[in-house]
């Protein structure tokens, strides 16, 4: 007779760890953070940081030139990846506008005053 | 309710504000109410008591809240304080008609006012649009209490012969029959509801203290304004930070390093312990900052109460919530990308 509560049995033997397979896990970095900096007087900069990869953000940068009829830049940062700078406060526009493309709202976050 | 808020008066008196204790009312109505959790519930958010006898108007509140509460993750905080009174009104105004108290009433008009009094701006414009939407509500609740009231009122019908007629007392607006509904049940010799006992209940202790109708607005978290001056062309002095910080219950390090990061700045703190900032900064933007920095690091995300506390272990911060036990672990600030600001001579690596 076997007593099966005495048995050494792993019963999620086979679902390996949940969390091994993607590493970021609890990680803010998919996020798409706009921030908002001020320059001289009343001018201000708007920063569009963490744009996922598959977006190309050259094409991205057009699309807002003309779309909000301001100039901008693409920057290259050695930690941050590519960073969309547009001149002026755009922050409200570009969250609509990456909404209206299909972004999901709760990963963008809208920093600034 | 645990909306971070920023109250005008509190700079003059502020020790009366802060003097406010906890809801009397969710303490005193435990032991004589059988159990009304959702009461409880009510009490405990801050929210009007008097709302208590009909449960499927709580559930519809308790809705509307969450989605306000999710509309303020996101959205404005202002758009959502004007938002988040006016289904409130609309609240209080059906329970007055499904479930006639005299409180009910009375208890609307409280909040209003103290609602006026600190936007004075909006007032009357709101007051129209709450009448107006008062009434497109009332329509609306109409199809739902044919529902929701219609088992109520075939137990009175069981219980004894009772022209407590639901439908007439939804258009008769709020609670204009308050007698008739407690009247019936005592005069005659059928046995009471407990929705009844409640109804009366409530009526009886509102009328003996009123002062408990406005408890809301003492439960509410104020913190005084960020007193904002211009210091020459291109600082601005943040003059209140340590109060304000003592308020929060948090080190004005994390704060300040919160204000940095967002607003993209830098700044110092004076030998007087107000925090010079660096750009033209106005009272209203380091107020949203604020309360950005009270949702995000103040307010415990499971009972919304602000009386928490923020510990480091391990290079992580955990918020633990005084009131409810939670405990959570918060985001680290991080101050994201720092675009080329200013004359790049300046700057020893560009």
């Amino acid at each position: 007779m076997s007593v099966q509560n005495l048995n050494t049995f792993d019963p999620f033997a086979d679902e390996g760890d949940p969390l091994g397979d993607n590493e970021n896990v609890g990680s803010q970095a998919d996020y798409i953070h706009i921030r908002i900096q001020q320059r001289n007087g009343r001018k201000t900069l708007t920063t569009l940081q963490g744009l996922p990869k598959q977006y190309d953000s050259k094409k991205l940068l057009k699309a807002f030139k003309k779309e909000f009829a301001c100039n901008g830049t693409l920057v290259d940062d050695e930690k941050l990846g590519k960073v969309i700078q547009l001149q002026g406060d755009q922050r409200l526009k570009i969250s609509t506008f990456l909404t209206d493309e299909g972004i999901d709202r709760a990963t963008i976050k809208v920093h600034g005053f | 309710m645990s909306e971070p808020l920023f109250d005008p008066s509190l700079k003059k008196k502020k020790k009366k504000a802060v003097a406010f204790t906890e809801d009397p009312l969710g303490a005193d109505a435990d032991p004589t109410t059988p159990a009304p959790d959702s009461i409880e519930d009510l009490t405990a958010d801050g929210k009007r008591v008097d709302l208590g006898p009909s449960t499927a108007h709580e559930q519809m509140m308790s809705k509307d809240k969450e989605e306000d509460e999710f509309k303020s993750m996101f959205g404005d905080v202002k758009k959502k304080k004007k938002k988040k009174d006016i289904p409130m009104d609309l609240d209080a105004a059906d329970s007055g008609t499904s479930t006639p108290t005299t409180a009910a009433p009375a208890g609307g008009e409280d909040l209003d006012f103290s609602d006026l009094k600190k936007k004075k701006k909006g007032s009357k414009k709101k007051a129209a649009f709450d009448l107006e939407a008062f009434e497109k509500e009332l329509h609306e609740s109409k199809g739902e209490d044919d529902d929701e009231v219609d088992t109520s009122h075939l137990d009175n019908l069981d219980e004894g012969e009772l022209g407590d007629d639901p439908f007439a007392t939804a258009d008769g607006g709020s609670g204009d029959a308050p007698g008739s509904g407690e009247q019936a049940w005592l005069s005659s010799d059928r046995d009471y509801t407990h929705q009844e006992l409640l109804t009366r209940f409530y009526s009886l202790l509102h009328a003996a203290n009123p002062s408990l109708l406005s408890t809301s607005s003492g439960k509410r978290y104020t913190i005084a304004p960020p007193s904002i001056h211009r210091e020459g062309n291109k600082r601005s002095v943040f003059a209140n930070v340590t109060e304000i910080c003592k308020k929060m219950h948090r080190q004005p390090e994390h704060v300040i390093q919160f204000l940095f990061s967002e607003m993209g700045t830098t700044g110092s703190v004076d030998g007087a312990g107000r925090l010079v900032i660096k750009g033209r900064f106005q009272q209203k933007q380091v107020e949203n900052v604020l309360r950005r920095y009270i949702v995000e690091y103040v307010t415990c995300k499971t009972c919304k109460s602000p009386d928490t506390l923020l510990t480091k272990e391990n290079r992580i911060f955990f918020m633990s919530c005084e009131s409810c036990g939670s405990r959570r672990s918060v985001n680290a600030i991080k101050s994201g990308f720092q675009a080329q600001v200013g004359k790049r001579s300046k700057n020893k690596t560009g």
